[in-house]
């Protein structure tokens, strides 16, 4: 290490900080929103394996075992390749002929979001387990409706048992972005591919992104044990 | 359904599964070597090893594979004593430096897997055994990896899918796995969605072999808990 790649990576005119500190910033949007699509799937997913219709179970088993068995990387070609034929022959019947592609951002998130909602569907499904049925029975004792049951006694304590689940697939969320990377996304890596292909320093800037990955793994994971701990308390006593 | 198009198609993807097998294979082994050692090391008296072991553990864990993939693939030919030395040979080939990085990333999760197997093996059973006289290896090889492999095997077949998701990655780095078959033959004929569906069916019914491997392993290693 010398002073030059310090400045490569510093904030100067001749510096790539802040290209790489806006690219982090596009990977933690990126996670955020896959993690919350992964979410709304893994919600109806878990919703589905707990269903008493067999085909509806089924359906749910389908999904979780056909996301968590293939690789990632095969969804987000998929979707890659795959979403933006499906659009130009959406929009050759609407009448508009010609070529059209959905931004890699959109393709990305929605390809992560639905291999996290597999995973979520386990953390849910198996939180929800863990319930105490006896607060189930005695709330509709009390004459609970099914929503006001839902939102007072089962969501709560769900998300309660399903979040150090959560804290793990948010970690493989964030790093599952790299793969971005590979259908155009200017995110962290590949912001640091083209850093390092200007300045022939690869080692450099792909250091300096995992250090960047590193450190939004860490901060993000510190904040979900706090409020983990936040939430625990009442179970403690 | 275009049947013969179907049928090359899933001909040549097959043609991938011998270096996706390998990759995973190789990689299995060498990590779960590394793996070992680095359990040892959390398990160590003198915290600064501890320390080390808990630091390898979070570099590998906390940051993308497809990162250290590019570190160790286009990273390490800056380094001028790695070009110089005996590792350059490796180093300089694709597949050796897929198989370095995924056997460095599957070790630290193997790491923990085997840390909390240990840890859960009961207290009593090894103060009792040292009672009778048991003690360094001895203790360890009647009394803790038995029961050690009994409650991390399920843990590490997880985790052998994992890796053998992980080594469509190598693709990037230009090796003809499974996926970068499937990818060149996309970018050849365009039709992604007949050729992704094969894909990911070979890996889902690879997942599915390992699956029964390790049901038969446990079946074979502990045999009281066959019904």
């Amino acid at each position: 290490m010398n002073t030059s790649s310090l400045t490569l990576v510093g904030f100067g005119p001749d510096g790539w900080g802040k290209l790489l500190v806006i690219a982090a910033g596009l990977t933690l949007i990126a996670a955020l929103c896959s993690f919350a699509i992964g979410g709304l799937l893994g919600t109806a997913g878990a919703a589905l394996k707990l269903s008493s219709t067999p085909i509806l179970r089924w359906i749910g088993t389908f999904y979780t075992t056909v996301l968590r068995g293939i690789p990632e990387i095969l969804v987000v070609y998929l979707f890659y390749f795959g979403g933006s034929l499906a659009l130009i022959h959406l929009m050759h019947l609407a009448g508009f002929p010609g070529f059209f592609s959905l931004p890699s951002f959109v393709i990305g998130v929605i390809a992560i979001g639905l291999v996290s909602g597999a995973y979520q569907t386990e953390a849910y499904r198996s939180a929800y387990l863990r319930l105490d049925r006896g607060q189930i029975e005695a709330g509709k004792a009390c004459g609970m409706s099914r929503p006001v049951l839902l939102w007072r006694v089962i969501a709560p304590q769900t998300l309660r048992f399903a979040l150090p689940a959560l804290g793990n697939i948010w970690q493989s969320v964030l790093k599952e972005t790299a793969l971005l990377s590979i259908i155009g996304l200017v995110e962290l890596l590949r912001q640091s591919t083209i850093a390092s292909g200007a300045t022939r320093q690869p080692l450099l800037f792909y250091g300096t992104a995992a250090l960047l990955y590193l450190l939004m793994g860490q901060l993000t994971g510190f904040g979900i044990r706090s409020v983990e701990k936040r939430l625990g308390r009442c179970w403690e006593r | 359904m275009d049947w013969p198009f179907l049928a090359r198609t899933a001909g040549e993807l097959l043609t991938g599964v011998p270096l996706t097998l390998q990759l995973t294979g190789i990689a299995l082994c060498a990590g779960f070597v590394l793996a070992a050692s680095v359990a040892a090391l959390a398990h160590n008296r003198l915290a600064p090893l501890r320390w080390l072991a808990r630091l390898y553990v979070g570099l590998f864990q906390g940051t993308p594979l497809l990162v250290q993939i590019f570190i160790i693939y286009y990273g390490f030919g800056q380094i001028e004593y790695l070009r110089s030395s005996f590792l350059w040979p490796f180093l300089a080939q694709a597949y050796w430096c897929a198989i370095l990085a995924l056997s460095l990333n599957t070790s630290a999760y193997g790491a923990e897997i085997i840390r909390g197997a240990i840890a859960a093996v009961p207290r009593n059973e090894i103060e009792a055994a040292q009672a009778m006289g048991m003690s360094g290896f001895l203790l360890r090889r009647r009394i803790i990896w038995p029961q050690a492999l009994r409650y991390g095997l399920a843990n590490y077949g997880n985790e052998a899918i994992l890796l053998l998701k992980a080594t469509s990655l190598a693709s990037v780095i230009t090796l003809m796995d499974v996926t970068g078959i499937a990818y060149r033959l996309v970018s050849k004929t365009y039709r992604s969605e007949e050729i992704f569906t094969i894909a990911g069916m070979i890996y889902l019914s690879l997942t599915f072999v390992i699956v029964g491997c390790v049901h038969m392993l446990e079946r074979w290693l502990l045999p009281r808990n066959r019904v």
